[in-house]
């Protein structure tokens, strides 16, 4: 899973200057910042200020009208989320984006999709190569399984799950695709105190294990001070802040931002 | 093999190497990992205990030495025992969900000076009590996730000792030899095992057991329930209860059968279905919680399914219990019994994993006569037995054809049973224990001087020599009217429902029984939700009105059935209050095998047993509570305490 050549603390993703509109609604306006190898990196922000979007550009899902995006090194051109998603960047969604009648270890599987490089004519009798490569990414997926501790949910169609544990097998089949950047859109949204504790786990749990770059977006903000190494703070589709939690934390634009200001 | 072969392995590495040679490729233990069975032949466990055994020598075990053995039951925490044992160390298992401060009690009594764990979790435990327990070195864990960063100067995976072990091994022949003879030098009157009570009366005690007993009442029991080297047991309760020693561990290597490890404890029945267990032991908790579950989804199911369901319920109960007991049963009745095996039984039991099962226990507690039956009536021969650690479980057991809800059966083989004067059961067995660890005091205590154990339960012989037990010796009491009051009795009746997950009862020394009660969240937030009943939490929902109106209707029904005894109707149960909070053994209330402890419950809810008596109709209650990683908060809750309506004593009918 390691970036070519890239090292801890290397820049992986550069975002400069971007700017999106939708006609005349400016969703971004000039954004700059990096994401570092190895680190959780948040993005925060009130509602509409432009984090969900920011997500969007990255994995190539909207197209910035002005800015560079800059992966491993190579500046981005314009881009389908797949071609993002072969380099290596997956992604969770804010509503949990599973095949609701699909159980936990298809749904997972679904996550290698892009990994599987056996002729379509052996897919199809899944013989020969075709099952050899199935078995392998069998036990890749049960690996995963088995890190995220959903062993007694293998089988069940991931509709009838608590909400929780849906939000659990999405990030399961995120990762399933061996992810260089992983992009988390409020992984935390709708769970309980409990849940939320056991996500952070598994978040540092992979960060930790697998060494995956993680790019979060997140409302709590006592998650986020203690969950990532650098937070960036957006605001009306503008950067307000950046640093690390306790740089952002003192700083009076944040305050005002999220206590709000009296004008 | 011959008696006396048999009789020369008197210790579980002697019968381990016994196997290795008459059984070699026979499977001796699974173990679902990755989704997939992975199988051990007993050659293969043999050997890998070996080095094992041999790997925790080099790390400074010795003979004598105690070794903690803390986790869910997996292959390695089976092999730690099996090393320990051959090396002649002690096993010492603790509860895994133990919270750090009674590990640190039962650790420290015990001195270990190892501990072989499961994962990261357990770890992070005992690094914390570690300055308590000044004798443990050396910390040993299966799973590695999230300890890559922990210094390892005294931590090692279980795999890496093992390795060790093998490379010792390779040195040369001379050191195979040395570990032969170390499991040929076992005597019987070696320490097998130390098992720590669960501490339903105060302070766990280590039980010792030996060697010679402990080998020797498993083949009585082995032969009583004709166990052999094809029956497959899923090994699920907790390794430090005597009950999995026993049952599972004990039995598989005087047998030769195969022990199933699930994934995780929440797989533990899927894995079941799919090993297709023989043999099954289970608290009456788990058969509760199965009835609760199958009764919630039936409630959920089709009109049509539902009128089966409930039809052919009622045909196995009037049918299904004297079919299996071999009496004699009408045609008709068998053939309707029959097509109910085809339509509902059969889906039902391989629902629940019981479609192989030929023999299944339950003990821990006695249970409730309704839930017995039904289970029975389905065609799973489930018995009774009852047993306590000090005894290494058996003290009696029902035999097949025998069976009967409201005796655990005649003395189990080789058991020797008198009752006390003051009613109190007293027993002989062979796997009887000797003595309490670093308590002679205590021991003292539990032993007669001709040599009997004290069970500290109350119970006689009935008439068909069956052991009946009444209570714990010290529960039974009186009522101010000096009418019988058995609390344990009361609770069970009314933990029958499914709604009702645990109740306390009191009545000592007072005029009339009153009851504190647990709702099964399961069953009844499943009925909120299909009657659309709002609720926040636990607390909430105890307090809904018409959740009162729901258990005032279990108790009526109760005391209607206490009615009709004359020896319990006056033990009729008067007023109840729900508790605002589940009873839970974080906090105490009980203990970690999950039995109430009665007195501590009284203390800390004082104020709710004063209303109770009061006559008041509300009560305030604010208490402590611990959550799962150790914090503590607080509960305050205003409850209702409802009346219950009581019945004249029914005259008794020509029994």
């Amino acid at each position: 899973m390691s970036g070519a050549g890239l090292g801890k603390g290397d820049e992986l993703l550069k975002v400069e200057n971007v700017s999106l509109r939708f006609g005349g609604v400016k969703a971004i306006t000039d954004v700059s910042f990096d994401i570092r190898k190895g680190e959780i990196r948040a993005i925060i922000g009130p509602n509409g200020a432009g984090k969900t979007s920011m997500l969007n550009c990255i994995n190539g899902f909207y197209h910035p009208q002005e800015g560079a995006i800059t992966y491993k090194g190579i500046k981005r051109g314009r881009m389908r989320p797949y071609v993002a998603a072969s380099q290596g960047i997956a992604r969770t969604f804010q509503n949990v984006a599973l095949f609701k009648g699909m159980t936990t270890l298809d749904n997972i599987m679904v996550g290698r999709t892009l990994k599987m490089s056996s002729p379509f004519f052996w897919q199809l009798w899944r013989h020969g190569p075709a099952m050899r490569e199935e078995v392998e990414h069998r036990r890749f997926v049960e690996e995963i399984i088995d890190f995220l501790e959903i062993e007694h949910i293998r089988k069940v169609p991931v509709g009838k799950l608590p909400y929780g544990l849906q939000k659990r097998v999405e990030l399961g089949r995120a990762l399933a695709m061996q992810p260089e950047l992983l992009l988390l859109d409020e992984p935390m949204a709708g769970m309980n105190l409990e849940e939320k504790e056991d996500m952070c786990r598994f978040i540092l749990d992979v960060s930790s294990q697998y060494g995956t770059t993680i790019a979060l977006i997140e409302h709590d903000i006592g998650v986020v001070m203690d969950l990532s190494d650098r937070v960036v703070v957006l605001e009306y589709g503008r950067k307000i802040a950046d640093g690390t939690p306790d740089v952002v934390k003192a700083d009076q634009k944040v305050i005002d931002a999220y206590l709000g200001v009296g004008h | 093999m011959s008696k006396d072969a048999a009789d020369a392995l008197d210790t579980f590495p002697k019968w381990l190497a016994h196997h290795a040679s008459v059984r070699p490729t026979r499977p001796a233990m699974r173990f679902k990992e990755a989704g997939i069975w992975q199988a051990w032949t007993w050659a293969e466990i043999y050997v890998l205990v070996q080095q094992y055994a041999l790997g925790l020598e080099e790390l400074g075990l010795k003979a004598g030495d105690r070794i903690a053995i803390v986790g869910t039951n997996r292959p390695k925490l089976y092999w730690s025992i099996m090393a320990a044992q051959c090396l002649g160390a002690i096993p010492v298992p603790v509860y895994a969900d133990a919270v750090a401060d009674e590990m640190a009690y039962v650790l420290d009594h015990a001195e270990v000076s190892m501990a072989a764990v499961q994962d990261q979790e357990q770890v992070d435990k005992l690094i914390s009590v570690k300055d308590r327990v000044p004798s443990l070195v050396h910390i040993l864990y299966d799973e590695p996730r999230g300890l890559r960063d922990y210094d390892h100067t005294h931590l090692h995976p279980i795999g890496a000792v093992i390795d060790m072990g093998a490379v010792i091994l390779k040195q040369g022949p001379d050191m195979a030899s040395r570990i032969e003879a170390a499991i040929s030098g076992g005597k019987a009157s070696d320490t097998s095992i130390m098992l720590y009570t669960s501490g339903t009366t105060g302070r766990s005690k280590g039980v010792i057991l030996s060697a010679g007993g402990s080998v020797q009442a498993c083949r009585d029991t082995a032969a009583f329930d004709g166990l052999k080297e094809t029956d497959e047991v899923i090994a699920y309760l907790p390794l430090a209860w005597v009950g999995d020693h026993y049952l599972n561990y004990g039995h598989a290597l005087v047998t030769g059968f195969c022990i199933n490890c699930p994934e995780s404890p929440e797989t533990a029945v899927e894995d079941r279905k799919e090993v297709g267990a023989t043999f099954f032991f289970a608290p009456p908790r788990v058969f509760e919680g199965m009835l609760t579950r199958i009764m919630i989804r039936m409630e959920d199911a089709g009109a049509v399914k539902r009128k089966m369901f409930h039809h052919f319920i009622g045909v196995a109960k009037t049918w299904g219990e004297k079919i299996l007991n071999g009496e004699s049963v009408p045609l008709t009745a068998r053939l309707h019994y029959g097509l109910g095996e085809l339509l509902v039984y059969g889906p039902l039991k391989n629902v629940m994993g019981f479609s192989n099962v030929r023999v299944g226990y339950t003990a821990g507690e006695a249970i409730g006569p309704e839930l017995f039956s039904f289970f029975r009536s389905l065609g799973i021969n489930l018995k009774q037995l009852y047993g306590q650690t000090e005894a290494f479980l058996y003290v009696t057991c029902q035999p097949d054809g025998q069976i009967r809800a409201d005796t655990v059966g005649p003395p189990a083989p080789n058991v020797e049973i008198k009752i006390s004067e003051d009613g109190e059961l007293l027993y002989k067995s062979p796997g009887m224990f000797t003595g309490y660890y670093k308590e002679p005091d205590k021991t003292a205590e539990t032993m007669t001087p001709d040599g009997f154990v004290r069970t500290g339960d109350s119970g006689f012989f009935d008439k068909s020599g069956h052991i009946r037990i009444i209570d714990r010796a010290k529960d039974v009491g009186k009522l101010a009217s000096g009418a019988l009051f058995a609390p344990k009795y009361i609770e069970n009746k009314l933990k029958f429902y499914p709604n009702v997950k645990e109740a306390v009862a009191f009545g000592q020394g007072k005029d009339s029984v009153t009851v504190f009660i647990n709702i099964d969240m399961t069953a009844v937030g499943n009925w909120a939700e299909r009657n659309n009943v709002a609720y926040g939490s636990y607390q909430e929902l105890a307090n809904h009105p018409d959740v009162y109106q729901i258990i005032a209707g279990h108790v009526d029904e109760v005391n209607r059935s206490l009615a009709g005894e004359p020896m319990m109707a006056a033990a009729q149960i008067h007023r109840f209050i729900v508790l605002p909070k589940e009873l839970d053994a974080d906090d105490g209330e009980l203990t970690r095998t999950q039995k109430v402890r009665r007195s501590f419950i009284a203390d800390r809810y004082a104020p709710l047993v004063d209303a109770l008596y009061s006559g008041a109709s509300e009560a305030d209650i604010s208490t402590e509570v611990t959550f799962e990683d150790g914090r503590k908060g607080k509960i305050a809750a205003r409850v209702r305490v409802a009346d219950a309506k009581t019945h004249p004593v029914i005259a008794e009918t020509a029994a």
